[in-house]
């Protein structure tokens, strides 16, 4: 055991903290550069030494860590501390997240470079570094609500970046507002964890855990509920929100409100991810409900392909690609429903380089465009940007998992993986998934051919008006051509080697690392599958080897699916481009539930949003105002005005008046006295 | 007998005290008055800060005490002390009225010296109920509390504030009067007016059901719970900001810290009996209110009804105690609950206050507290947005602030006595952000609303110390709330197994 080691976790932690908090409360008195040489110098250390913790785990067989840094609060016999595990799984996830929120890093320098919160925006992207860090290297529940918390903070602040936008603020709350939905589930689980456990670390907890299996609490009463279950489907709640899982999926698409470089790292590292890490870090908690797994499982299956189909009738480039995400991250979501964690991380891990790659390459086009961002004023961009092109092209080949690209490896492990499960749901998921192929292929590569391909939607005039194009709302077809003051031309350094950066292990990480980290036993301990659940087991007997992977893809259905996809895409948008506007006229009821998203933002803000505002003011109105307020304060201060009006009466001077009481006060004795 | 430096008398009188000298001040050399008036109230807490350093943590006993024959006849007794309940709620007092001094620094013109006398004689006041150990002396200081704070919100406050102030004093009044009848009764069966007497004194079922029912009148009134909580909004939106500071963050304590002190160790078992009624208050308190709050127009009644919606977790944490010992026949676990409610009071006293400070940051520009009247502020005032954020997270109870710890504790420990308990109480995850950050976004984000925003100025170094001086320890006990929790368990202990030992 290396001494050293729990000062690097600290500093791996730290440094982006760090950097964000000099960024952010010097922000005044530090020059524009500072800023982004401080935190990216922040997070190159935590991604150096990220690398070199990975390294010593793999090569130098470093074992696990489980340290606590301080004690929180003590309470009785509960310990709430922060700490660290460091395990296979966590090296993992600190080595991607920092990679990536470092190639965000170099690329905001030059995406943001005209923007006056740039070193705003510095501080707050390093801030969700850290917080994301915290979140993956946390030893115990405390510290990974913290984190999970923390990013949802920063997200907030990052989506509601251009806070003059109403629509970023709005996408900003809503983000944050759905999130808290899902934290209600996640806390209540965690609750239960610790009324179970008695503790909130994982080692505890995980050790606890065979004991929990048999266990039932009554929800509802003579109503028995297997107590594993229940947590595991509260804590899912939570990853439903965080990794935007049907239904709590509506805040994701509107985050596209954000800047590009922060859509990447939400996307790709920092936030999404959260949810799925959760699940896999919680394994040996999952594995011990077939019918949580399953929900994970369906849940996962509705997203990926649901979501995938709405991805097919966006136009503008960032929600494509954001409609992706929710489609990938069902994938995740499957694998972790079928007990295979490990091929769910592995496509978290070959997804974060294909979409960090991707949301930077179309933000890249996006500067070229002039901060247009629909796809109906582009196209034949390739000739203006050929390394974005290059690099975009690799991504959506990563994406739509074409044999050989990084997507491929993970995706096919996950559709086998599902095909091999006996879960409940398994069949319904594995078609959701086998069609979900031909999906991605279809708006990834419309997306694709809209943007560099057939002719240029747009004008170039130059010494013409500034049209910086922010919305307009035009008709959903025949948009008027935009106006470009510049020819688009290729992006500037400091964006396009973040873009190879990305694009090389979108070509190769899949073949390099599918051996070791699924196959070769990589996660050792820190994800622990029960022995009757073994899809990955048999995976393994099945796998001979990366090269071989690729040419058995021929004989399986997705590699048609995701080419019938693709040539989809291009009949559609390349040979004959009239024909989605009439295909969209033709299934009108489809297109408009696909163009309004299956309604649930209508039915959100109809039900949750209006639901809210009218039981508060009903509440406010009529139980404070008319019964509290009117009825029993001022009632009672009316009742003791009249109250006291009627005694006055009683005293009124007159001497009469006393005289005639007191002779009915005695006739009223003395009958009594006489009568009793 | 006192052999030690009296520093808990000092900390009543020598505010007090304080306060007239400013008041004779206003007369003499009126420009003294801010600055003799921050001399006494920095004075003060200085004073108070060896309550913590020399606090013993490892007993339950009461501390720093005082105790002197008040009036024989009666068996009356000037009688103080402190223990780690009221310890850091002192701390807090003293603490806030330094800021509420600064806050009302160059805003408050009319009748300054009356001003910051009342602050002054009101902390007095206030950090002699919470070391009062005699009942009559803690109810007479519990009354006389009322009036610096009545003047205080009919002299400065706002148009209806005699309206506000009347109901106000009702109010608090009404309810207790029934705790002068309770402690009146204990007196005469036990012929003292000792609190710790009280606590150890037998009582019958009828008697404690009749004494709980007495102090939760008087309590449920300050805390405030639900249905008695509508003087607070009326009375925050009419107090001027230094009184809605005091009001939240330390006026409610006191019924919470009533809770503690009398109710649960004095009438155990009808605590124990009625707990279904608090619990149900308090999460009534948690859900009705958190969604009445979303609906607000009013930065100040906003703010108020969050008060209350947080207040409600504080009670919840003292009484899911009962539900857990009825289930599991055990105390263990219930400490966290109660602890959980204390550091969310003085979360809350923190948070509430900056956040009463914040809104009186904008007033001072704008004079108004309509959210409507704003919009886009964070243009114009990008450092103050910082710290409006800050402490908007903070009521949120996002973890890393301390208004998570009190809501995570308690939530946590609810889960233990009942799942659908908990279940009601996180409610406040998705209504406490939704009222908090809806204000956020419509009072500081967005375009420059107006012609009258775009004048603003952002806060100045005065103002900036204020907020800043909010922001340590909100962020200090979310990192690391261990200490407070030390100060506390000692006691708090002790309380629990008070609680759950009958007295039939």
């Amino acid at each position: 055991m290396n001494p050293a080691m729990p000062t690097i976790f600290l500093i791996i932690v730290l440094a982006p903290l760090a950097a964000a908090v000099i960024a952010g409360i010097f922000m005044r008195f530090i020059p524009r550069h500072f800023s982004h040489w401080v935190t990216i110098l922040g997070v190159a250390v935590s991604f150096v030494l990220s690398v070199y913790v990975l390294w010593q785990m793999l090569y130098n067989s470093m074992g696990n860590f489980n340290v606590t840094v301080y004690n929180w609060g003590v309470v009785g016999n509960v310990q709430f501390q922060v700490g660290f595990l460091v395990d296979r799984l966590t090296a993992l996830m600190i080595t991607v997240v920092s990679f990536v929120s470092l190639m965000v890093h170099i690329y905001t320098i030059g995406y943001m470079a005209d923007d006056p919160g740039y070193k705003r925006f510095f501080s707050y992207i390093a801030l969700f570094t850290f917080a994301m860090l915290m979140l993956v290297m946390a030893n115990n529940f405390l510290q990974l609500f913290f984190g999970w918390e923390a990013v949802g903070l920063v997200s907030y602040l990052l989506i509601g970046f251009w806070y003059t936008r109403p629509t970023a603020i709005y996408a900003g709350l809503k983000a944050f507002l759905v999130n808290r939905v899902g934290d209600f589930g996640f806390l209540l689980g965690i609750a239960l964890v610790l009324t179970y456990s008695g503790s909130v670390n994982y080692a505890a907890v995980f050790a606890y855990a065979p004991q929990l299996a048999g266990q039932h609490m009554q929800l509802f009463p003579g109503l028995a509920w297997s107590v594993p279950t229940v947590i595991c489907i509260l804590l899912f709640v939570g990853a439903m929100g965080k990794s935007a899982q049907v239904p709590l999926h509506v805040w994701l698409p509107d985050s596209m409100e954000g800047p590009t470089p922060i859509s990447a790292l939400i996307h790709a590292a920092t936030m999404v991810t959260a949810g799925i890490f959760m699940v896999a870090r919680m394994s040996p908690l999952f594995e011990l409900s077939d019918t949580a797994l399953s929900v994970v499982m369906i849940v996962g299956a509705i997203t990926a392909f649901f979501m995938g189909l709405v991805g097919i009738v966006q136009n503008d480039i960032k929600r494509v690609i954001a409609y992706s995400t929710l489609s990938q991250l069902g994938y995740m979501a499957v694998a972790l429903g079928a007990s295979a964690y490990a091929a769910g991380i592995f496509h978290l891990m070959t997804h974060a380089f294909f979409k960090a790659l991707l949301f930077l390459a179309a933000g890249s086009v996006i500067i070229a465009m002039h901060h247009e961002q629909d796809m109906r004023r582009m196209g034949g961009l390739r000739k203006y940007m050929p390394i974005t092109y290059i690099t975009f092209l690799i991504g959506s080949l990563a994406l739509i998992a074409f044999p050989g690209f990084a997507g491929f490896f993970s995706k096919d492990t996950i559709i086998a993986a599902v095909h091999d499960s006996q879960r409940a749901g398994a069949s319904f998921a594995y078609w959701c998934v086998l069609l979900g192929v031909f999906v991605t292929a279809l708006y990834t590569f419309r997306m694709f051919f809209m943007t560099f391909h057939g002719k240029e939607r747009f004008v170039v005039e130059p010494g013409g008006k500034h049209d910086h194009g922010h919305e307009d709302h035009a008709s959903e077809e025949h948009l008027a051509p935009g106006h470009l003051a510049h020819p688009p031309k290729e992006s500037p350094w400091v964006v396009t080697v973040p873009l190879i950066l990305l694009a090389i292990p979108s070509l190769f990480i899949g073949w390099l690392t599918i051996q070791p980290v699924l196959y070769g036993g990589f996660f050792g301990s820190s994800i622990y599958v029960a022995p009757n659940h073994h899809v990955m087991q048999r995976l393994t007997d099945e796998f001979h080897g990366a090269a071989n992977m690729v040419r058995e893809s021929v004989t399986s259905p997705a590699l048609y699916l995701a080419l019938a996809g693709v040539l989809v895409a291009w009949f559609f948008y390349l040979y004959a481009p009239q024909l989605p506007a009439l295909l969209a006229q033709k299934l009108n009821a489809f297109y408009q539930l696909l163009i309004h998203k299956f309604y649930f933002d209508e039915i959100y803000a109809f039900f949750i949003a209006g639901g809210t505002r009218g039981l508060g003011n009903a509440l406010w109105k009529g139980g404070d105002g008319v019964v509290i307020d009117g009825v029993l304060v001022n009632g009672s201060a009316r009742a003791v005005g009249w109250l006291s009006g009627v005694l006055r009466r009683g005293q009124s001077g007159y001497l009469y008046h006393y005289a005639f009481a007191m002779i009915v006060g005695l006739c009223l004795l003395l009958g009594w006295l006489l009568l009793r | 007998m006192t052999t030690h430096f009296p520093i808990l008398s000092v900390l009543l009188w020598l505010p007090i005290a304080g306060g007239v000298i400013v008041l004779l001040a206003g007369r003499v050399a009126p420009r003294s008055v801010r600055w003799l008036a921050l001399f006494f109230s920095v004075l003060v807490f200085a004073v108070s800060v060896p309550l913590w350093t020399q606090f013993n943590t490892g007993t339950a006993a009461m501390q720093f005490v005082e105790n002197l024959p008040w009036i024989r006849t009666f068996h009356v007794h000037y009688h103080l002390g402190v223990d780690g309940i009221s310890m850091p709620l002192i701390l807090l007092t003293t603490f806030m009225t330094v800021l509420v001094v600064i806050a009302g620094w160059e805003v408050v013109h009319y009748k300054l010296a009356q001003y910051m006398a009342a602050f002054l004689i009101m902390e007095g006041l206030m950090n002699g109920v919470f070391s009062a150990l005699d009942g009559l002396l803690f109810y007479v200081l519990w009354e006389a509390m009322l009036i610096p704070m009545f003047l205080i919100i009919g002299i400065w406050g706002g148009p209806r504030r005699v309206y506000a102030s009347i109901k106000f004093f009702l109010y608090t009044f009404l309810g207790s009067v029934f705790m002068l009848v309770a402690i009146i009764y204990m007196y005469v069966k036990s012929g003292s007016y000792d609190i710790l007497t009280f606590q150890q004194m037998p009582l019958g079922m009828t008697a404690q059901a009749l004494i709980f029912l007495a102090f939760l009148a008087a309590f449920a009134v300050k805390v405030p719970m639900w249905p008695v909580h509508t003087w607070l909004p009326d009375a925050h939106v009419e107090a001027p900001t230094g009184g809605s500071v005091i009001l939240a963050a330390i006026l409610l304590k006191m019924g919470a810290y009533g809770f503690l002190r009398f109710s649960l160790p004095i009438a155990p078992d009808a605590s124990h009996a009625l707990m279904w009624l608090v619990i149900a208050l308090s999460l009534i308190a948690i859900i009705y209110i958190g969604f009445v709050a979303v609906v607000q127009t009013d930065m100040k009644k906003l703010v108020a009804y969050s008060s209350i919606a947080h207040m409600g977790f504080v009670t919840l944490g003292f009484f899911i105690l009962f539900v857990i010992f009825e289930k599991t026949a055990s105390t263990s676990g219930t400490v966290m609950g109660v602890e959980g409610g204390l550091v969310q009071m003085i979360s809350h006293g923190f948070v509430s206050g900056a956040l009463f400070l914040c809104v009186g940051v904008l007033y001072d520009r704008l004079h108004t507290r309509e959210i409507n009247a704003y919009g886009g502020v964070i243009n114009m005032m990008p450092a103050f947005a910082f710290f409006m954020v800050l402490f908007a997270m903070a009521n949120v109870g996002l973890p890393g602030t301390s208004g998570f710890v009190g809501e995570w504790m308690v939530i946590l420990t609810s889960m233990k006595a009942n799942f659908w308990i908990a279940f009601g109480a996180a409610f406040t995850l998705f209504l406490g952000a939704a009222y908090t950050l809806w204000l956020v976004k419509r009072v500081l984000y967005g375009p420059v609303g107006n012609d009258h925003v775009a004048t603003m100025q952002d806060i100045s170094k005065r103002e900036f110390i204020v907020l800043g001086l909010c922001a340590i320890p909100v962020v200090v006990i979310g990192i690391w709330p261990a200490p407070l929790l030390n100060v506390m368990h000692a006691s708090v202990v002790n309380l629990v197994h008070q609680a759950v030992q009958s007295k039939l």
